[in-house]
């Protein structure tokens, strides 16, 4: 039986009659249209379908759609600023080739957003440990870890 | 992924009823990391999820010194990881939660569900049972208490009777002088499941050690105590020829599988490492 759901999504509203057994990541790509969000492994592995879940990192294919009911979630199209004014570690990622193929680049980001939220300042350890359930094949995590770390750092002279 | 029903019960009545009722078609769903991947990947089957989080009064998670720490069923492991009163008292169990799963993970694995799925890898068993945790236990016919190494029968077995919930898990305050450690040994260091866990809770008298637990993972059918290793210890002092008969004892004691991360012969001698290793490590953290 289909459950009703109000959830904010990226700033906006919605009410969305939702399958218990559909997960988030189906319905945010499904059934809201943000295909941002990747589905890479489907059981929490790979890390590709990483959204914030009240400011939390998690893996949207291991949260029910009908669990999000008066949450706030943000996906890699509600990080940016403005229309035409990217998030820090977008601008990073693309300044520093962080991407390859770019499929795991939306959970990378999202979950670099959370990990700079809660630690502006982190080491390459932290950096490493915070990412260690975003799987990359392509790049081996160098330019990953550069950009996050100069993304850090122009957030700390920038006040942004 | 496979249909079900789902309920999320505001009660502890109502959920045990809806426990009772629906039997073995029933699974519980806190954080979702296991029973979902489960259901995907049809290893489970249940017609009905019980959503236990909006059921009040199971998150908290408090400390005193004289009833040690209790946490509630909806306590994830990223909490246990970042609590400074875990990361300072019962430092085994903040290092068995931060190697569980990714941060992603463990933003959503309770660590109750962790004990509930009864993995014979699971990492917060073997720190929680070197620290003696005990789980209270909610169901049709009242509540009760039992100790976490008597909590299990088998892999993905527990002593949990149909209409049961656990509610909350207790572990006690550290006896003065005592020092703990855990070490996950796996292929990687992240995102893997144990091949061998121990995990030693040991307090010292001097060079002597007054007491001691010992608690393996993923070498026998559930976690285990290490009893006859604690014994080779326990009131004698701390020398190398008795931590050496401790590693031993244990080595006799697992019951190792071979699979795909290991086999029976290398998980024995790495127990036999590892528990040496540990004892050490826990002695240089007695405060």
């Amino acid at each position: 039986m289909k459950r009703l759901v109000e959830v904010t999504i990226n700033g906006e509203r919605h009410a969305l009659a939702l399958e218990p057994y559909r997960s988030l990541l189906d319905v945010l790509r499904n059934e809201v249209g943000l295909t941002g969000t990747k589905k890479g492994c489907d059981v929490g592995d790979c890390g590709a379908c990483t959204v914030l879940l009240d400011g939390k990192p998690v893996n949207s294919c291991l949260v029910l759609g009908v669990e999000v009911g008066g949450c706030e979630i943000v996906t890699i199209e509600g990080l940016q600023r403005a229309p035409d004014r990217l998030h820090p570690l977008q601008e990073s990622f693309m300044q520093h080739g962080a991407a390859q193929c770019g499929f795991c680049t939306p959970g990378l980001i999202m979950m670099a957003s959370a990990l700079l939220a809660e630690n502006p300042q982190p080491t390459e350890d932290e950096i490493r440990f915070g990412i260690a359930g975003n799987i990359c094949r392509c790049t081996g995590y160098t330019k990953v870890v550069t950009a996050i770390q100069a993304a850090a750092k122009g957030m700390a002279e920038g006040g942004k | 992924m496979r249909r079900f029903e789902y309920h999320d019960p505001a009660s502890l009545a109502e959920a045990c009823a809806l426990l009772a009722h629906h039997g073995a078609e029933a699974s519980v769903l806190a954080g979702g990391t296991d029973l979902l991947v489960e259901i995907k990947e049809h290893l489970r089957w249940p017609r009905h999820v019980i959503d236990v989080k909006r059921i009040p009064g199971l998150a908290a998670l408090e400390y005193d010194d004289r009833a040690g720490l209790r946490f509630g069923a909806l306590v994830t492991a990223r909490e246990i990881e970042t609590s400074p009163v875990v990361l300072e008292k019962y430092p085994g169990l903040a290092q068995a939660a931060r190697e569980l799963g990714s941060i992603q993970v463990r933003y959503r694995a309770t660590v109750a569900g962790n004990i509930c799925r009864a993995s014979p890898s699971a990492d917060t068993l073997p720190p929680l049972i070197a620290d003696g945790a005990a789980v209270r236990i909610h169901g049709p016919a009242g509540g009760r208490t039992i100790a976490l190494e008597e909590f299990f029968t088998g892999p993905g077995k527990t002593v949990l009777a149909p209409g049961e919930l656990v509610t909350e898990v207790a572990v006690p305050p550290p006896a003065p002088g005592t020092g703990k450690h855990y070490i996950k040994h796996g292929r990687r260091k992240a995102m893997e499941l144990a091949t061998v866990g121990v995990a030693v809770a040991l307090t010292v008298d001097g060079g002597t050690c007054r007491d001691i637990r010992i608690a393996l993972g993923a070498v026998a059918p559930t976690p285990i105590r290490a009893r006859a290793a604690e014994e080779a210890l326990r009131g004698r002092p701390l020398a190398p020829a008795a931590i050496a008969a401790a590693a031993r004892n244990a080595m006799g004691e697992c019951r190792p599988i071979s699979n795909v991360r290991g086999s029976a012969e290398y998980r024995r001698e790495m127990v036999g490492v590892l528990v040496a290793r540990a004892i050490e490590r826990a002695r240089e953290a007695v405060r």
